[in-house]
């Protein structure tokens, strides 16, 4: 099992060294982002702790929608998705090994946007708290986004749909994440608490339900 | 024949019931119920609001047990019975942000507002709606049957969060006025208005559920008879 | 509508596929397809476009789910092909599997330790000499031609000694020299008592390899044919002509 799940992420990992489509994308939407947030609020003034937060999750979410849609192309495109399902390996294992790539390429848009939040925006972004509430939000993100990418990998309008299902039910972590962060950035990390219970609730919550269902949506 | 004619005469019944109800339910509201001593008119809108949100939820948890039975059985009723609930669910909710609306308009003084329970609501309406486009966007309905329930159990499950979610991000609903542990606290006339309006909410989703899910199952037949004569 | 479609049966049976059927919406893509596959046996499964074949060996190999009907592998029914199962089946689709961005080496050794194969880089090297890539193992597979890339995936479904081969036009863009390789290797593969269900769009390929023969059309078996030699006579005496290799 552990033996299959690292030959899968490295393999993807590997692979994303090689062909470098799917993080650089993601980087570039995710900065491209901040970049007009910055025109469309005020980024500098006594409220940015607040706004900050916000053109960062929105941006990570950005990111991580086209960073999922670009994976499943990359996949399916030669049929290794396929090579991948007929192989034996258990169900929950590509899951796993597909939430722990995802979340890899998720964590450097996380870090490279965090630095450019500090740099353009003059946040003290590096702090413990900060990281935590990244690290939770993302799982969250990541564990419903790869659930919903394989469900819409093969359908009409897959680009449509995967952010149709996604963001509605992923509200949880853009509001946590944004509250968190915002706290932490303001100083009052204390008061940051139930929001960092709710992210890494619903991490662990729907990745579980995720590894339950994925049998189901894996085949056509 | 007999079978299906009683079948048929028992459903009449039940569309009778929720008509003569709902008919009923309509004259109390303007007629029987006072109104509100600092709301005025407009809160009659709640008799209408509130069973539609009780019933917005219902189909949301009708589509959870039935997305549930259908992975672990995977018989069609189950499917038929879950597409049925969606439809009807997003009516509901449909209803709920109008009225809702209309509502506030006159009391918070705006069409909309973030408040904990409408956002809850607008979010439920989204989710009903990536539902009814997983199921349409995916050719074999089949595997979109089944999608769809993983879709309806992972919806369900985070609609808690999502409302606790925006509870703490902010709040300026109404504070409950029906159930509390004391007693409900409104005039009788009122509270009769609301609970005959529920009882006619009640019978009509049934009625309107039953007549969806005769629909799905034709739906189905139709299909299967094409299979058949396009071979 | 069951009792005039023909079905094979034979005994002791790898596979048994009964009344299967598989519909998307009104479309039907199989209907009611029942026979058994005897082990060490190559059934070449045959029709027009549209007709099936492809439906049918995806459901066989747990890709694509039925709408109706059992498969039993090995002796045991399943409404889902099971993880043992698949471990003990290569198989080759249209596409080929593989990363482009990876070298072949990389690419097989990665589903060696899928599979979980025994001492991976011995058994990688072999399949490679097996298809007469070992000069190829450090190329990417991106800038290796299409018949090339079918070489490798013909390696990739032999890497973990699976016993039944389901080969969905195998021979897609392979040269005579190549087609006459995997020719053998399914015949040395068969004698060693390997199973092989196999479809082709090129007749005298199958032909060569086949032992006996399932015509679908339309998603219904329209003949079967159980020796060499029927084979051969059915699919002459058919109004479509045999493709030209």
């Amino acid at each position: 099992m552990w033996g299959q799940l690292l030959a899968i992420l490295y393999r993807d990992l590997l692979s994303e060294w090689r062909a470098r489509e799917v993080v650089i994308g993601m980087l570039v939407m995710a900065l491209l982002t901040l970049l007009v947030f910055n025109f469309a609020f005020d980024l500098t003034g006594a409220q940015r702790a607040a706004s900050g937060s916000g053109a960062f999750w929105v941006a990570v979410v950005f990111a991580t929608l086209l960073g999922l849609g670009r994976m499943t192309a990359r996949e399916r495109q030669d049929g290794a998705w396929e090579g991948l399902v007929l192989a034996p390996v258990e169900r929950s294992v590509i899951y796993v090994a597909k939430l722990l790539s995802m979340v890899l390429f998720v964590a450097i848009v996380d870090l490279v946007a965090l630095v450019v939040l500090a740099a353009l925006f003059d946040l003290p972004v590096f702090r413990p708290g900060v990281l935590v509430v990244l690290a939770l939000g993302t799982v969250g993100l990541c564990a419903l986004g790869t659930l919903f990418s394989v469900m819409t990998a093969q359908a009409k309008a897959r680009e449509v749909l995967l952010p149709a299902l996604l963001f509605p039910l992923a509200i949880p972590v853009v509001i946590g994440g944004v509250r968190a962060m915002m706290l932490e950035l303001s100083g009052a990390g204390a008061e940051a608490a139930p929001w960092k219970s709710l992210l890494g609730g619903f991490a662990v919550l729907f990745a579980a339900l995720s590894v339950l269902t994925f049998g189901v949506v894996v085949e056509e | 024949m007999a079978k299906r004619s009683s079948g048929l005469s028992w459903l009449a019944v039940l569309g009778g019931a929720s008509f003569v109800l709902v008919a009923l339910s309509v004259a109390m509201i303007f007629l029987y119920a006072p109104a509100d001593a600092t709301q005025g008119d407009v809160q009659r809108l709640f008799y209408l609001h509130l069973p539609a949100a009780w019933l917005a939820y219902v189909s949301f948890f009708i589509i959870f047990v039935s997305s549930i039975a259908f992975l672990l059985r995977g018989t069609p009723f189950w499917n038929r019975l879950a597409r049925s609930a969606a439809e009807l669910g997003f009516i509901f909710t449909t209803l709920v942000l109008l009225t809702g609306s209309i509502w506030g308009r006159p009391i918070w003084g705006t069409w909309w507002t973030w408040d904990a329970r409408l956002t809850t609501t607008l979010i439920l309406w989204f989710i009903y709606l990536g539902y009814f486009l997983l199921r349409a966007y995916i050719t074999d309905p089949e595997r979109g049957a089944r999608y769809a329930a993983v879709l309806g159990i992972v919806g369900f499950v985070d609609i808690p969060i999502i409302h606790m979610s925006v509870r703490w991000w902010r709040t300026l609903h109404p504070q409950p006025i029906v159930v509390r542990s004391e007693g409900p606290n409104m005039p009788t006339e009122m509270l009769v208005t609301m609970l005959v309006t529920l009882v006619a909410f009640i019978v009509l989703y049934l009625f309107l559920l039953i007549v969806k899910y005769r629909i799905e199952t034709v739906r189905d037949a139709v299909l299967e008879l094409r299979a058949e004569t396009a071979n | 509508m069951t009792s005039s479609t023909p079905v094979l049966r034979c005994d002791d049976p790898i596979l048994i596929v009964d009344g299967l059927t598989k519909r998307y919406g009104w479309k039907t893509a199989l209907s009611e397809v029942s026979f058994s596959v005897a082990p060490g046996t190559c059934l070449l499964i045959v029709g027009p476009n549209g007709a099936g074949k492809t439906t049918l060996l995806r459901i066989l190999a747990g890709l694509t789910r039925p709408t109706a009907g059992t498969i039993s592998w090995f002796g045991r029914a399943h409404q889902v092909v099971p993880v043992e199962v698949r471990a003990r089946l290569g198989v080759v689709t249209h596409r080929t599997m593989l990363d482009p961005d990876l070298t072949v080496a990389e690419n097989l050794f990665y589903y060696a330790r899928l599979y979980r194969v025994a001492e991976p880089s011995v058994r990688v090297r072999e399949v490679a000499e097996l298809v007469d890539v070992v000069g190829l193992l450090h190329e990417r597979v991106r800038q290796l031609s299409r018949g090339l890339q079918q070489r490798v995936t013909l390696a990739r479904a032999f890497l973990h000694r699976p016993d039944v081969l389901l080969l969905d036009e195998p021979d897609t863009g392979l040269d005579r020299a190549s087609r006459e390789r995997l020719r053998a290797l399914l015949d040395r593969y068969r004698e060693r008592g390997g199973t092989v269900l196999l479809t082709t769009h090129a007749y005298e390929f199958g032909l060569e390899v086949a032992t006996w023969a399932l015509y679908l059309d339309r998603g219904r078996v329209v003949w079967t044919a159980a020796d060499p030699t029927q084979v051969r006579a059915q699919l002459t005496e058919m109004d479509s002509p045999v493709v030209p290799v």
